[in-house]
């Protein structure tokens, strides 16, 4: 983690001022560290300028791969391996491997989908993640930003963000 | 900026902002366990402590202590299986069809229901377990794993291994979607116990939460996880039951033998989720004070899926019965009738009274806005969905080809001992689940406050 850096703290009580304070504040050429949020605020990913996730398409391949794995094992297991007369049908025939199929089709998008989301947000049991204001997972939205990346002072960005309905702004240094 | 329509009820009622709902949510995990709690604790591990008894007679003697016979080799045990698998299937229906529509009233509800269905499915897997007898073996029996015995794999063309893999992946699905919902609420009570000097408590609900930090990134992440995991969910919550009734649908057992079957199981497991979902949060609601999150309009909104889901059901009983005069196949007729007018006549007419006749009364909006009446029929209702696999099952095989063979069950102490275990399972978890966990998923809850409370629509 990176040390000795200085922050802004902006607190909005109310999600749709946040919204217009994240447009207004870049709009103005201010840099956002992050916005902290106790739920999600629909269109806050946009306003902040993030591309959307690609996660579903991390879940697309995982779905693909277990499609592929299920067909492969049954196909190789009953067809190939040890192949046996059931019901007097065919060794590998389709239509009986689609249900454990489409099983593993779910659970492989699910658990890869789930998986690579920790890893992109860098999620971990034993880790504490960085707070600016314990509030943010309570009922307060909390802009951070990060005063070596913008030009503006402190006293600046505090006015600014004032100005656009933050109810206090205070400073954080890690 | 979220708009909803004013002449829409509210949701979330007593005036309750944001920090409110953190408030009345962590309360209960934050405090100590209440005397009710532990009686009811006691209670649910006397039954656990007495089925885990009788589990282990059966273990020890073999599944001969059961009441199963050479006629009737499948019982209570396959009974209770589709019973709790059912019950699960409401929880995955509220939290990831409701959101694929978008139905907001989900929101107080969607964790509760949630774990219902995975201590569910839990109880009903114990039950395929059991009747293997040797269960060590069992993981052979089940999975494709390779084994001494030659390279013999399972069979695959067999719906009780699409079972297998259809439930053990509805579980583990089931229990990542919770589990994600669970995270941000985690790190509410984790910031909660750093500010009130709880060190432990924080550190407990940090793992657990995985240091969540709610950045606007990670929300935009989580969300997007949460949409495809709903859209996985859907699809499979179907399939469970349609691989589920498959079980009998694929067999060529008069009364079984029906292609009806998957859509009417669904049907049902639906039906029966929402009745259990209702005896559990109508008791969970009082206990824990939470009358302003869980309404009269939540209540009542599960029940009209209650009419729909039980007249569904209904229609599918007299389908049945039509197809069976239609096919005019002699064997399928008898076993209707059998059904009917035989010696297992109080099962069906059970299951007729309690499923298809007792949900019409919410047709009555008195009758479903009414939190007592609401109770009893969702326990009636439950009633006759576990009559309705009875008949299903042990009324079609009782009488089988050969008359020399008919024969009737009784159940024993032991059929009965495993039942009472899984009740005692999912009782002593739900209330595990509920001391320690946050019972109201307060994320998508707040995010709804400005919305659809009282508070905004006095505006």
């Amino acid at each position: 983690m990176e040390s000795n850096k200085n922050f802004v703290v902006g607190i909005f009580d109310d999600e749709d001022i946040l919204l217009h304070a994240v447009e207004h504040t870049r709009e103005k050429g201010l840099k956002i560290h992050e916005v902290y949020s106790p739920f999600p605020v629909h269109g806050l990913d946009d306003a902040l300028g993030y591309k959307r996730s690609r996660l579903p398409i991390a879940a697309f391949m995982f779905g693909l791969t277990g499609t592929s794995l299920a067909l492969l094992m049954q196909i190789w297991m009953l067809g190939y391996d040890w192949p046996m007369i059931i019901g007097g049908k065919n060794h590998a025939s389709l239509p009986p491997f689609i249900p454990v199929t489409f099983e593993m089709t779910v659970l492989l998008a699910a658990f890869g989908m789930v998986g690579t989301f920790f890893i992109a947000s860098d999620m971990k049991p034993y880790k504490w993640p960085r707070q600016f204001d314990l509030r943010s997972t309570d009922d307060k939205h909390v802009m951070a930003v990060d005063l070596a990346a913008n030009k503006m002072s402190k006293e600046e960005i505090s006015a600014l963000l004032k100005a656009q309905g933050a109810s206090e702004v205070n400073e954080k240094n890690f | 900026m979220q708009v909803t329509s004013s002449i829409r009820e509210p949701l979330i009622t007593g005036g309750k902002t944001v920090r409110d709902v953190s408030e009345d949510i962590s309360r209960q995990v934050e405090g100590k366990p209440t005397q009710l709690w532990w009686i009811a604790m006691g209670i649910s591990l006397t039954l656990l402590g007495f089925g885990f008894y009788c589990l282990c007679t059966l273990l020890w003697e073999g599944v001969g202590v059961w009441g199963l016979n050479k006629t009737v080799g499948w019982a209570w045990d396959i009974t209770n299986f589709v019973w709790w698998v059912g019950i699960g299937h409401a929880g995955t229906l509220i939290s990831a069809i409701l959101l694929l529509f978008r139905q907001k009233w989900r929101m107080s509800i969607n964790r509760a229901a949630e774990a219902m269905t995975i201590f569910a499915v839990i109880c009903a897997a114990t039950f395929p377990f059991a009747h293997m007898g040797r269960l060590w073996l069992g993981f052979y029996w089940v999975f494709p794993l390779p084994n001494t015995w030659g390279s013999l794999w399972a069979n695959f063309n067999s719906p009780l291994l699409w079972d297998v893999f259809a439930i053990s992946t509805y579980f583990s699905v089931s229990l990542v979607f919770w589990y994600m919902g669970l995270i941000p609420d985690f790190a509410v009570i984790r910031d909660r116990a750093v500010r009130q000097g709880h060190q432990l408590r924080a550190n407990i609900y940090n793992f657990l939460s995985f240091g969540w930090d709610g950045a606007a990134r990670t929300w935009s992440r989580y969300e997007s996880v949460a949409l495809i995991l709903a859209g996985l969910s859907t699809p499979l919550v179907l399939s469970v039951h349609t691989i589920v009734s498959m079980d009998f649908a694929t067999s060529v057992v008069p009364g079984w033998h029906a292609t009806i079957f998957p859509p009417y199981f669904v049907a049902g497991a639906i039906f029966s989720g929402f009745a259990m979902v209702l005896t559990l949060l109508i008791i969970t609601r009082k206990v824990f004070k939470l009358e302003d999150y869980i309404t009269i309009y939540h209540i009542e909104l599960m029940n009209i899926v209650i009419i729909i889901t039980g007249s569904i059901v209904g229609i599918a009983y007299i389908t049945e019965f039509f197809i069976a005069w239609y096919g005019q196949v002699p064997a399928e007729q008898y076993a209707f009738f059998n059904r009917m007018q035989g010696p297992y006549w109080w099962a069906y007419w059970s299951m007729m009274t309690c499923n298809v006749i007792s949900p019409q009364l919410f047709w009555f909006k008195k009758i479903r806005t009414n939190i007592v009446a609401t109770f009893v029929l969702s326990i009636i209702v439950n009633i006759g969905m576990w009559f309705e696999r009875f008949v299903i099952i042990v009324t079609s095989i009782h009488r089988d080809y050969v008359p020399s063979s008919w024969s009737m069950f009784h159940p024993t102490i032991y059929d009965m001992g495993e039942y009472i275990f899984t009740f005692g399972l999912f009782f002593s978890a739900f209330l595990l689940f509920a001391k320690f966990f946050p019972v109201i998923n307060m994320a998508e809850v707040k995010s709804i406050i400005k919305s659809s409370s009282e508070v905004k629509q006095k505006h």
